[in-house]
């Protein structure tokens, strides 16, 4: 129990101190703090529209999460899953606007695991040449990251053009969009919340109750011991991998299939990113992650109305540069926190 | 057979090799700064962000004071600050240096954007503000060929050789260069024979930001004149990989970059040819070359290429 408050308390003082900062440099372009908060408290919670626009963007934060959390679990840091995003979504998006024949329960569950196997596909590279050469994944993957960038732009100009506006791929087919869950006013909500929550859901089962969940565990927990144990090191890096490649190629499919029906160019648009605060504040836990996720996500929908008041939205990186920093190195935070508890 | 001379006559044009040499400048200093701290142990991804803020820096102290090579000095106490700050996280918390490395890189990304409205009252990019002319080698410049590479090019090219020789000589020739490895190789041997294991850390990672600024310097005042945002793209991480492939060694990680500046200016010099008749698109997939390259390049020499044996692994002294 003690060690469930600790776990839990040290990403939030994390934050509770990244804000205080943050509010310095607000406070020192001149703006008042306070009410860019306001403004960002009610631009991300203020009416129901605004409720589910944050909602919608911590949907693909979740996943990205996931992603990350499951990597670190399994003692891989996967910062690739911006481009295991982009490459998902642009797979997907390819294929799907040809299912205008396929029924929605066939369209809808094949876009999504075109996804998944591109985004795993394109992680499982960094994990096998990790497993086999020992080529860092940190490396590779931000390899990975700018390649992606480059294949969507040529995808969106070429073979996707849709020869209109600015470069992006055609609609997908309606029966391979996911069905609508709420609607107010121009915001819809999809139903891609309930996959990312399932999502979690997954996570947890597969690390705590399956076999291949306790090898993963245990290889990132020790390399070595579980090698000595016969657990194959390699075998599992490259799953781990793929795994967490899957769920980052999830995320852009539920923004392909769920939100913009469509690959443009800015798809995964930091969202990849995101998914390190979000794994590091989750504490690499999926009940962790999915609070984690609307918390980023809601400032990142509040930090657009903060911008009416000349706040920058960037300030919002600047948080979550800080909170990174302060559980990365946790015991910054372990110490403020045993001070307080002594003089309390 | 026509595009194949075509392509083979990038080689013999003069302009493709000073090219190269601009490509693999900021590589230089980025993986020299990665050598640096590498070499007492302290992994450092923060080097992206370092020369995103280094190019940033740069720029506004140009445009505040008008003098570039103050802008140049401003950008390197820039990524002092940020290299003390993944030191202190690093060193004296214990903390994974991964990332830190990333959180570092955020910090730095959100700070150049963020400060972008406030000091050039517009997003995304500045305008030109000015940069450091091309110096002109009297006597060099007349040489044929060698004349048209390196007579007439940025002084940032010469500076980074410059630094690579230094490094070279620190880190092998010097007492100070000799802790350098020890503390890297086996802290506890190194603090038990009286050195510092901290303080020789800590010299690592703010050198690391000096050359990393340098970087970031060059890409801003030195070769644009502005400021864009994200402009580092990625050569933080390539400069890792070319120190990686350069085994932690600042000759090796100069040869490495020299190398990735090659690649880097045969993509670009392929665009550009008349030649090769494709749609503008595909000509973007050509820009994916060095990233392929360095991918190639990092899993075909890790397993032969050794790092520092304590790199990465935070070092607690005992009581």
């Amino acid at each position: 129990m003690k060690k469930m408050i600790e776990s839990i308390a040290v990403p939030v003082i994390a934050v509770v101190i990244a804000l205080v900062i943050s509010a310095l440099v607000i406070l020192a372009i001149g703006k008042n703090p306070i009410e860019a908060y306001g403004s960002l408290i009610h631009g991300a919670f203020g009416n129901q529209q605004a409720i589910i626009d944050t909602l919608i963007k911590s949907t693909p934060l979740i996943l990205t999460g996931l992603a990350v959390g499951f990597g670190f679990r399994a003692g891989v840091f996967n910062i690739g899953a911006e481009g295991q995003m982009g490459i998902g979504a642009l797979a997907a998006a390819t294929f799907a606007s040809n299912f205008g024949g396929l029924p929605p329960a066939i369209a809808i569950p094949l876009t999504m695991l075109i996804g998944m196997v591109a985004g795993a596909g394109w992680a499982a590279i960094a994990g096998f040449l990790k497993a086999k050469t020992g080529a860092h994944e940190v490396v590779t993957t931000i390899m990975l990251n700018s390649i992606t960038t480059y294949i969507a732009s040529f995808m969106v100009t070429g073979p996707l053009a849709t020869g209109y506006g600015s470069p992006k791929s055609p609609e997908i087919s309606t029966s391979a969009q996911l069905p609508i869950l709420m609607r107010v006013g121009a915001m819809e909500l999809s139903s891609g919340i309930v996959i990312a929550i399932l999502a979690a859901v997954f996570m947890y089962v597969f690390l705590n109750k399956t076999t291949t969940g306790y090898e993963i565990k245990a290889v990132g927990f020790n390399p070595y011991a579980a090698e000595y144990g016969g657990i194959s090191v390699s075998k599992n890096v490259i799953l781990a991998m793929a795994i967490s490649g899957a769920l980052a190629g999830l995320a852009g499919v539920t923004e392909l299939m769920g939100v913009h029906h469509r690959f443009l160019g800015e798809l995964a648009g930091g969202k990849g990113f995101d998914g390190i605060s979000i794994a590091l504040i989750g504490q690499n836990n999926p009940i962790g992650i999915i609070f984690a996720a609307i918390l980023i996500g809601a400032l990142r929908t509040g930090s657009n109305e903060m911008q009416f008041m000349g706040v920058s939205k960037y300030i919002v990186m600047i948080t979550q540069a800080i909170v990174i920093f302060l559980v990365a190195a946790d015991r910054i935070v372990r110490a403020i926190y045993a001070r307080k508890k002594v003089e309390a | 057979m026509r595009v194949l001379l075509a392509i083979l006559s990038v080689f013999i044009n003069p302009q493709f090799y000073k090219i190269a040499l601009t490509v693999a400048t900021p590589l230089m200093f980025a993986s020299l700064g990665g050598v640096f701290s590498e070499t007492t142990g302290v992994v450092n991804i923060a080097l992206e962000g370092i020369i995103l803020m280094g190019s940033f820096t740069s720029v506004v102290f140009t445009y505040l004071t008008g003098n570039v090579w103050f802008g140049v000095l401003m950008a390197v106490v820039s990524g002092i600050i940020l290299a003390l700050l993944h030191a202190w996280g690093s060193i004296k918390w214990s903390g994974n240096q991964i990332v830190l490395g990333t959180a570092i890189t955020l910090l730095a990304q959100g700070l150049t954007g963020f400060l972008m409205e406030p000091i050039f009252g517009q997003p995304g990019q500045t305008d030109f503000i000015g940069k450091i002319d091309e110096i002109t080698i009297p006597g060099l410049v007349e040489v044929p060929f060698i004349g048209q590479v390196l007579g007439e090019i940025s002084p940032f090219v010469y500076i980074a050789f410059g630094c690579v020789a230094f490094g070279w000589w620190l880190i092998y020739k010097t007492k100070l260069g000799l802790r350098m490895r020890a503390v890297g190789e086996n802290p506890e041997a190194a603090d038990t024979l009286g050195i510092n294991v901290y303080a020789i850390r800590y010299f690592g990672v703010i050198m690391s930001g000096v050359f990393a600024s340098l970087a970031g310097a060059y890409l801003s005042v030195g070769e644009i004149g502005q400021f864009k945002e994200l402009m580092s793209g990625g050569r933080g991480f390539i400069g890792l990989a070319a120190m990686i492939v350069g085994n932690w060694n600042p000759v090796g990680a100069m040869l490495a970059s020299l190398f990735f500046g090659f690649f880097g200016a045969f993509s670009n010099q392929l665009q550009s040819l008349q030649e090769i008749q494709v749609a503008a698109n595909v000509k973007s997939l050509f820009d994916t070359i060095p990233f392929i390259l360095t991918i190639v390049v990092v899993a075909g020499v890790v397993g032969r290429s050794r790092g520092p044996a304590a790199d990465g692994v935070p070092y607690e002294k005992h009581d």
